[in-house]
C-alpha cells in the first residue's frame, strides 16, 4: 500500500506521530501483514511463535506481547516465544516509537490469534466428530466440555504445518474474560539479561570480523580538506579504507583500531558560526520561520477582557540527549550477495530501507536483525552506524562492526530540540482562566493546546523534532526525545498554571480541578492527592511540593513531588508520585517499571541533563558532563494505575514522563518562592535564582 | 608489550597473548568473546564493563590487560554455578532491568560489594552501586533486589 504524508498521518492517528522529515524517509507500507499466520507459528511440540517487527528496547513489549497472544490463542504464557525485530522473519513494522505498540499492534496481535483459536477449534471439530460448540481450549489443548471423547493439542492438530484455513467475524475477549492480560507474569527477557546471555548488535562476532573505527570531524559543518593515513597503515593488520566521504581504519581488534585511528592526521576547514548554549535561545526566536495557528477557539480579546490577572512569561527548555547506556552498534555481514545487518536500531524495517540505499543493496537482499537493544528513548531511529558496518562490510568483502563511542554518541545524537514558549494567560476574579495565547518555538506543537477548559485560547508553533526547521535553525540534528514535545509543552503550561494559581491566591491542585471538566483527568488528579497526601495550600507554602498533568496519546498522567532545595543550588527529589489512566492495563508491573524509569529519566532533563556546545562543537563528550540520574538521586517513587476498562489499552512507555519537568519546577518554587522559568534547573541556577 | 599474560577467568586458567597496555575490557569482548562484559562509556565512568578482580569491582575498560596477570577474573558469564547467582535471582525476580545493557555490571558490582558488606544498609547500597549508570531508572528495583540477595544470605557463595 503506497500511502501519502497525509494518509500516513491519519492512520497513525491523531496525537501518534510521523517524524520523517523528507518525504522519502515515509515508511511505504504501513498496514502489517493480514494473515495470522504472519504473527504466530504453532509447532510440533506445541511451543507457540509470536513474530513481531517491534523491537524490545527493555520497555517490556516481548513480554506484553506474549501475554495478549496467549491470551487470544488460550496456550500457557510460559509456551510462547517472541520473535521480535528481524526484518526476515517478522512482519513488517514501522517501528518501535511513539507509545504505538499497545494501541495499535496489540490489537492486530490479538485479533490474529483469536481468528487461529477459531481455526483451530473448527480443525478439532472435524478430527474429534464432535460441534464446535462443546469444545474448550485449555493451555492450547482442545477437548470435549462434556468431558466425554478425545482431546487433541494445537501441535498435534497443526503438526507443524503453516494453518492455511481462515475465519471472519472474529471476536476478540472482553476485557472481563482475561486471564493473562492484566498480569505481571515474569519478563520473557529477564534470564538472558541477568546471565548476561543477552545478545545485543555489537555482541555478534561472526568470523573473520574487522572492527571499525572512522575519521569524525570535530564540529558539525567542518569539512575535511586533507587527509594522511600512512601512519595508521603502518599498523600491523591494519586496513584503512577511504570511500567518498567515509575515511576508516579496520582491524580484528576494536581497540587497536581506535589506536590507529589516532594516527591518522586531517585538516577540516574552518567551522561556521553557529550559536552555543547560552546564545541559543535568541537564536531560535529570531531564526524560527512565523508560527503556525494550531488550535483556536474563542476570542483572545474576550478573554482578556474577561481576566482580572493576566500573566506572561517565557519558558526555556534546553537541548536533550538520549545517552542510552549502549551506542549506535551493528555488525555487517555480506555472504553470496546478501547483507545482514545486526542493528541497534527501534525501526528495523526502515533501517532495511536505509541500509539497502547507503550501501547499494536493493532492499530484498538486505536483512535487518535487531534483537536486543541497549535503550532507544527515540534515539535509536536512524541508524547510521548500521550504514556505515555495510558499506565497510561490502568494501573489505569481510564482517565490519562500527560501534560509536561515547563522544560519537553525543555528536551524532539527535538532540531534543531546544525550546522557547511563551505563555499569555489570564484567569477571572473566580479563580477560572479565561486567556490562553501560547507560542511554542522548538519544541513542536504535540499536546500544546491545554486540556484545561478555557474559552478563549489560541496556540501557534514553529519548528519541532519533527521538521519545519529552517536551515541554520540548531546547529546539530534534533529528532523525537521520550514523548517528544511533549516534556517541554506540559512544563511550560504546568508551570504556568501555578502561576495563575498563586496569582489568584489558589492551592494549585484545587485551580487545577476548578478549571478541568475532563473526567479522566480529574480522577488521576485526585488519585494522586490522595496518594500523596496533598494538602490545600497556596504556593509558595514552603513545604516544596509540586504537582503537574499531562496528557499523551490519550493516556493521562498526575504527578506529584516533593523536594528540598539546599542553598547551594542543589534540588533533593524526595518523593514523586504518579497517577496514570493509560486504559485497560496489559501488565501492572510493566507499567510501573515504565513510570519507575521516567522519574528517574525525568529528574534528568528537569535538573541536570544539559549538552553544551559552540561553534558546531558539541562539547558534552561523556558522562562526567552529561549527568543522568544516579542512585543516590532516587526518591521514593509511588505509582498509582487507574482502573479503566472502559478505554483500550494506551500506550505506557512515553505518558510517565511528561509531567516531571513541571512537578519539580512548581514544588521548587513552593519550597522557595523562586519561579525557575528554564530547564535543566541546574544547581547552578537554581542557586542564581535563590540569590 | 606485547607477550602473554596468563590469569584466571571464571575459575578456569587463561592466557592471553597481546600488548599488555591493551585494555581488559576489549580482551575479553574481542580476543575471548566473552561478550556479556559491555561497552559504556570508555572512560569508567559508567559501570557498565565491570568485572570482579580478586573480589574487587573494577572497570574494564580502563584496567590494562598486565594488572590482572595472575589473578582472578570473573565475568558475568562466570557467576552462579548450574543455576543463578543469588544477586541473579534477585534481579530476575524483581524484574531489576529494562533493556539489560547495564545490568552485567550492576550484579558484579553488586557481587563484589556484598562480599565486603553481607548485610549492608539501604544507604550502603545506594553508595555502593552510585556509580554506575543505569538509563532505563531501574534503580529502586536494583537496590531491593540487592537488599534480597543480602537476606537471601548467599550473597558472597
Amino acid at each position: 500500500m503506497e500511502l501519502s504524508r497525509r494518509e500516513f498521518a491519519k492512520l497513525t492517528g491523531a496525537g501518534l506521530f510521523v517524524f520523517f522529515q523528507e518525504p522519502e524517509r515515509i515508511p511505504r507500507r504501513v498496514a502489517t501483514a493480514s494473515d495470522f499466520n504472519a504473527f504466530l507459528k504453532i509447532g510440533e511440540d506445541g511451543r507457540v511463535q509470536c513474530l513481531v517487527g517491534k523491537v524490545e528496547l527493555g520497555q517490556g513489549a516481548m513480554t506484553s506481547l506474549a501475554q495478549v497472544l496467549a491470551e487470544e490463542l488460550d496456550v500457557a504464557f510460559d509456551s510462547v516465544d517472541v520473535v521480535m525485530g528481524d526484518t526476515d522473519l517478522c512482519p513488517y513494522d514501522m517501528g518501535t516509537f511513539g507509545s504505538m505498540t499497545t494501541p495499535l499492534l496489540v490489537p492486530v496481535v490479538r485479533r490474529a490469534g483469536a481468528e487461529a483459536r477459531a481455526v483451530l477449534l473448527a480443525m478439532a471439530a472435524e478430527r474429534l466428530g464432535v460441534p464446535v460448540e462443546r469444545l474448550r481450549v485449555k493451555n492450547g489443548v482442545v477437548a470435549d466440555s462434556t468431558g466425554a471423547g478425545a482431546s487433541l493439542s494445537y501441535g498435534r492438530l497443526v503438526e507443524g504445518k503453516r494453518i492455511e484455513r481462515h475465519l471472519a467475524n472474529i471476536r476478540v475477549k472482553p476485557v472481563t474474560e482475561f486471564q493473562v492480560i492484566g498480569r505481571s507474569p515474569r519478563r520473557k527477557d529477564a534470564l538472558d539479561k541477568v546471565t548476561g546471555k543477552a545478545r545485543y548488535a555489537a555482541d555478534q562476532l561472526p568470523a573473520g570480523l574487522l572492527h571499525a573505527r572512522l575519521l569524525r570531524p570535530p564540529a558539525h559543518g567542518a569539512r575535511c580538506r586533507s587527509v594522511d593515513t600512512s601512519a595508521a597503515e603502518q599498523v600491523p593488520g591494519v586496513r584503512v579504507v577511504k570511500d567518498g566521504d567515509l575515511v576508516a581504519v579496520l582491524h580484528e581488534r576494536p581497540d587497536v583500531a581506535a589506536a590507529a585511528l589516532a594516527k591518522v592526521k586531517a585538516e577540516f576547514n574552518s567551522q561556521p558560526e553557529v550559536p552555543d548554549e547560552k546564545t541559543i535561545f535568541d537564536h531560535l526566536l529570531k531564526i524560527a520561520p512565523q508560527p503556525r495557528v494550531v488550535a483556536e477557539s474563542g476570542n483572545l480579546a474576550e478573554g482578556e477582557r474577561l481576566s482580572s490577572g493576566i500573566v506572561e512569561q517565557t519558558y526555556l527548555h534546553g537541548y536533550g540527549a538520549h545517552a542510552t547506556i549502549e551506542t549506535h552498534s551493528a555488525t555487517a555481514v555480506v555472504e553470496d550477495g546478501r547483507l545482514t545487518v545486526w542493528a541497534s536500531t527501534q525501526a528495523p524495517f526502515m533501517v532495511k530501507e536505509q541500509v539497502a540505499r547507503g550501501a547499494g543493496f536493493s532492499a530484498d537482499k538486505v536483512r535487518v536483525i535487531s534483537r536486543y537493544v541497549g535503550g532507544g528513548f527515540g534515539g535509536k531511529t536512524e541508524a547510521g552506524q548500521a550504514v556505515e558496518a555495510a558499506r565497510l562490510a561490502k568494501i573489505t568483502g569481510r564482517p565490519v562492526q562500527v560501534v560509536w563511542n561515547r563522544r560519537e554518541e553525543f555528536f551524532y545524537d539527535h538532540f531534543r530540540p531546544a525550546a522557547v514558549i511563551r505563555i499569555r494567560a489570564g484567569t477571572t476574579a473566580a479563580g477560572k482562566i479565561a486567556l490562553w495565547d501560547a507560542q511554542i518555538i522548538g519544541a513542536g506543537d504535540r499536546e500544546g493546546r491545554p486540556f484545561y477548559a478555557i474559552p478563549h485560547q489560541r496556540i501557534a508553533a514553529a519548528g519541532g523534532w519533527m521538521g519545519g526547521n529552517p536551515p541554520g535553525m540548531h546547529p546539530f540534528e534534533v529528532g523525537p526525545w521520550r514523548a517528544p514535545s511533549v516534556n517541554s509543552n506540559t512544563f511550560s503550561r504546568e508551570s504556568h498554571i501555578d502561576v495563575l494559581a498563586a496569582k489568584g491566591g489558589f492551592d494549585p491542585l484545587e485551580f487545577r480541578l476548578n478549571n478541568l471538566t475532563d473526567a479522566r483527568m480529574r480522577r488521576v488528579l485526585e488519585s494522586a492527592a490522595k496518594q500523596f497526601g496533598w494538602k490545600a495550600a497556596k504556593a509558595p507554602s514552603g513545604r516544596g511540593v509540586g504537582v503537574a498533568c499531562g496528557i499523551y496519546s490519550n493516556s493521562c498522567n498526575a504527578t506529584m513531588a516533593e523536594v528540598a532545595v539546599h542553598k547551594d543550588g542543589r534540588v533533593q527529589v524526595k518523593r514523586v508520585v504518579i497517577a496514570l489512566d493509560v486504559g485497560v492495563v496489559l501488565n501492572p508491573d510493566g507499567l510501573r517499571q515504565q513510570a519507575e524509569g521516567a522519574v528517574m529519566m525525568g529528574m534528568g532533563y528537569a535538573l541536570s541533563e544539559e549538552v553544551r556546545f559552540r561553534g558546531g562543537k558539541v562539547l558534552t563528550e561523556n558522562f562526567d558532563d552529561y549527568q543522568i540520574s544516579r542512585f543516590s538521586s532516587l526518591p521514593e517513587i509511588e505509582v498509582v494505575l487507574a482502573d479503566n476498562p472502559q478505554t483500550n489499552a494506551l500506550g505506557g512507555g512515553e505518558p510517565p514522563i511528561i509531567a516531571m519537568g513541571a512537578a519539580l519546577a512548581n514544588a521548587v518554587y513552593d519550597a522557595t518562592g523562586k519561579r525557575l522559568l528554564e530547564l535543566p534547573m541546574t544547581q547552578e541556577r537554581v542557586k542564581a535564582a535563590l540569590g | 608489550m606485547e607477550r602473554t599474560v596468563s590469569f584466571r577467568l571464571n575459575g578456569k586458567a587463561a592466557s592471553v597473548t597481546a600488548d599488555d597496555e591493551r585494555m581488559l575490557l576489549w580482551v575479553l569482548r574481542s580476543d575471548l568473546g566473552l561478550t556479556g562484559t559491555k561497552f559504556g562509556c570508555g572512560e569508567g565512568l559508567c559501570g557498565a564493563c565491570t568485572v570482579v578482580v580478586e573480589g574487587v569491582a573494577l572497570r574494564s575498560c580502563v584496567t590494562p590487560l598486565k594488572d590482572v596477570a595472575g589473578k582472578h577474573v570473573l565475568t558475568i558469564e562466570g557467576l552462579g554455578g548450574e543455576g543463578l547467582h543469588a544477586i541473579q535471582q534477585a534481579f530476575r525476580d524483581h524484574h531489576a532491568f529494562q533493556c539489560g545493557y547495564c545490568t552485567p555490571g550492576m550484579i558484579l558490582t553488586a557481587y563484589a560489594f556484598l562480599q565486603k558488606t553481607p548485610r549492608p544498609t539501604r544507604d550502603q547500597i545506594i553508595a555502593a552501586m552510585d556509580d554506575n549508570l543505569c538509563r532505563c531508572g531501574s534503580h529502586t528495583r536494583i537496590v531491593t533486589a540487592i537488599q534480597q540477595a543480602a537476606l537471601a544470605g548467599k550473597a558472597g557463595a
